[in-house]
């Protein structure tokens, strides 16, 4: 038995993004549906994380917007900063009555950071009370177009009970975060580029995937990828040899070279006593490894791994192409790690607080757009659709069983490595790609699968294509540009001071922008 | 990962169930949460968070499953550990959240970065 509904605006994804697309569309007036592949309100990193947001005063705004531009590296957009600082100068304080805003030594709310499951419960909470229908465990495994080549829908596949779903809108919310590419990142298991490879099927394209190599450390082990103990944090060789690792912008390429000479051991005996104490009730997530592995983590010395963050602290993602994040397929809207952030941040990392900032205010402008379009033109249920989905689903050739395991483990290993992904040569990101196509090819001809190994096979092949748009876009970038870093192309040049475009399945394709469009940025 | 549902506590609720980001646990034969694909854990931790009854541990080894036992999880002190210093349920107005001074703790680390590193550089020009 399967499930058919017809709503004005479907929202795949419930963490930041969505949760703000959806509440954005229902204040519109908006029938909305959120489907999230897990449990809107633990799903994404946001619920294991605690987001600052970009969060400046009226009269700092200039200020802050020009520095961001500058470390931008050209391919920001000051318009788009100041829309996204106004937008969450307005917003956090109207979740009063949903999260509990601690206030300050000053005596004043504190509205920039808010405590990632404490938030997310907030934005389920408000999300039902907006009228939203939320379908948790409802992955979403292709998107639906009519005949015009606008969106139609989307189909998926719930869990429980593995029933296929189909649900026609007159817009469709991409929501579905970043690609960690199978790393170990907290919270990320389920941000394998679903999105992506969905949207680029329907027509849709990408930019900014070279931007995809952001890392965090954390205790080996674990995926405990909380960053801000770290930042008083002392580093150590096998020998224990202090290594001089300042902190700083290039504490990830540090620690990565370390890493690839052995292993890497941390001590945080810097901390001072009274944050010792308070950490509990600041990151409660953070303390728990260590308590249960008996490591005293201020006293003890201990090994560490870095994680890779794909695009999820990385940049690339869908490219949109007006005010309310469409992207250029009518009716189909791209937001927060799922979009390409590089109008907000550019060629550098948008850390927590950009990045939230871009999830909170692009999942409203989507949201709100996208209900004008569905309230303009209805759901259309009656109009033809057409199923966009093809690699893991629809395979062109005999369906044979697939190693799907094998096709993500290719993923790890080709864009986690440190001397792959953050030490980048032309030579080494060919044969990646090369290594890539081989798995990709073989996922087209012949993967499908039944019920949950249906979502596997999917996920499997949207890694696979986050993967190639990334090394494609690594390899026709030949220069260092913020976190893209060519060890044979040291340093700026301003050749390529553009936005970079991807797209493509079969055949993968790549293509800057003008830099004339830009020129007063770069 | 996830390792242990400890059934003498676990009520059946199924908040675990339901708030699985990666859809691991189920509810068994007996009305009681069962770790149905443990393989698919991310060691999130957060169906403690949402467990009332504090019936769930999570192992932080996060690439391989631990074969923790029901005793070794109630031995370790640390059932419940993450909803209490939450702060959620009953301890609400005792664990409360102190988010906020991320930001202060941060720009201590950096002060303090630059303190050391002006040690260092006195240090280092001694004769």
């Amino acid at each position: 038995m399967s499930l058919t509904l017809a709503t004005d605006v479907l929202v795949i994804g419930g963490g930041l993004a969505g949760t703000w697309a959806a509440i954005a569309a229902a204040r519109e007036g908006a029938e909305v549906v959120l489907a999230d592949k897990g449990y809107c309100g633990t799903s994404g990193v946001t619920a294991t994380a605690g987001p600052g947001h970009w969060w400046v005063p009226p009269e700092a705004r200039e200020a802050a917007v020009a520095d961001r531009l500058t470390r931008s590296l050209g391919l920001g957009d000051p318009d788009w900063m100041r829309r996204i600082l106004d937008l969450t100068w307005i917003s956090l304080p109207t979740l009063r009555g949903y999260y509990d805003f601690s206030t300050d030594d000053q005596g004043q709310p504190f509205y920039r950071g808010l405590r990632g499951p404490e938030y997310m419960r907030a934005m389920r909470k408000l999300a039902l009370d907006q009228g939203v229908r939320i379908l948790d465990h409802h992955p979403a495994l292709e998107l639906l177009r009519h005949g015009d080549g606008s969106i139609a829908g989307a189909a998926g596949l719930a869990l429980r009970g593995e029933r296929p779903w189909t649900i026609r809108a007159g817009a469709v919310v991409l929501a579905t975060g970043g690609c960690a590419f199978a790393s170990r990142l907290l919270g990320s298991a389920t941000n394998t580029g679903d999105g992506l490879l969905m949207g680029v099927e329907a027509g849709a394209d990408l930019s900014g995937m070279e931007f995809s190599n952001y890392y965090t450390p954390a205790m080996a082990g674990t995926n405990m990828a909380r960053s801000m103990a770290y930042s008083f944090a002392r580093w150590f060789d096998a020998d224990d040899r202090e290594l001089d690792i300042p902190p700083g912008p290039d504490v990830t390429p540090n620690l990565a070279r370390a890493l690839l000479l052995g292993p890497l051991y941390c001590r945080l005996d810097r901390v001072p006593e009274d944050i010792r104490r308070v950490m509990p009730q600041v990151q409660p997530n953070f303390v728990l490894p260590f308590a249960r592995w008996g490591v005293d983590a201020y006293r003890d010395r201990f090994e560490v791994t870095l994680h890779p963050e794909g695009t999820v602290r990385g940049i690339g993602g869908l490219r949109v192409v007006d005010e309310a994040c469409q992207t250029q397929v009518p009716g189909l809207f791209a937001v927060g790690d799922a979009a390409s952030r590089e109008l907000v941040t550019g060629a550098i990392s948008g850390g927590g607080a950009v990045n939230s900032s871009w999830a909170l205010s692009s999942g409203q402008w989507a949201g709100a757009g996208a209900a004008r379009l569905a309230r303009g033109q209805g759901a259309r249920a009656e109009d033809l659709a057409v199923a966009t989905g093809r690699a893991g689903l629809r395979p062109h050739r005999a369906a044979r069983p697939v190693d799907v395991r094998a096709a993500v483990q290719t993923v790890r290993d080709e864009l986690n490595a440190y001397d792959l992904n953050i030490f980048r040569r032309g030579p080494a990101l060919v044969r990646s790609a090369e290594r890539l196509d081989d798995v990709w090819t073989d996922l087209a001809a012949h993967a499908r699968g039944e019920g949950r190994a249906s979502l596997r096979a999917r996920e499997a092949a949207a890694l696979v294509a986050a993967g190639r748009w990334s090394k494609a876009s690594a390899l026709a970038r030949r220069e260092s540009r913020g976190m893209h870093r060519r060890e044979d192309a040291p340093g700026l040049d301003p050749r390529f001071a553009s936005r970079q475009r991807a797209a493509g399945l079969d055949r993968v394709w790549t293509a800057f922008e003008p830099v004339a469009a830009q020129a007063e940025v770069a | 990962m996830i390792e242990v549902v400890i059934e003498d506590r676990c009520t059946g609720c199924g908040d675990c169930v339901e708030a699985c980001p990666s859809d691991v646990l189920a509810l068994g034969p007996e009305g009681k949460a069962i770790i149905a694909r443990q393989d698919d854990c991310q060691t999130c931790l957060l169906c403690e968070l949402y467990c009332p009854a504090d019936a769930l541990f999570v192992w932080p080894d996060c690439e391989a499953p631990a074969g923790i036992t029901a005793d070794q999880a109630l031995a370790s002190g640390q059932l419940g550990a993450f909803r209490r210093d939450s702060g959620w349920g009953e301890h609400v107005g005792t664990f409360t959240n102190q988010h906020w001074r991320m930001g202060s703790i941060f720009e201590r680390a950096r002060l303090a970065a630059i303190k050391h590193a002006a040690i260092t550089k006195t240090e280092e020009t001694k004769p």
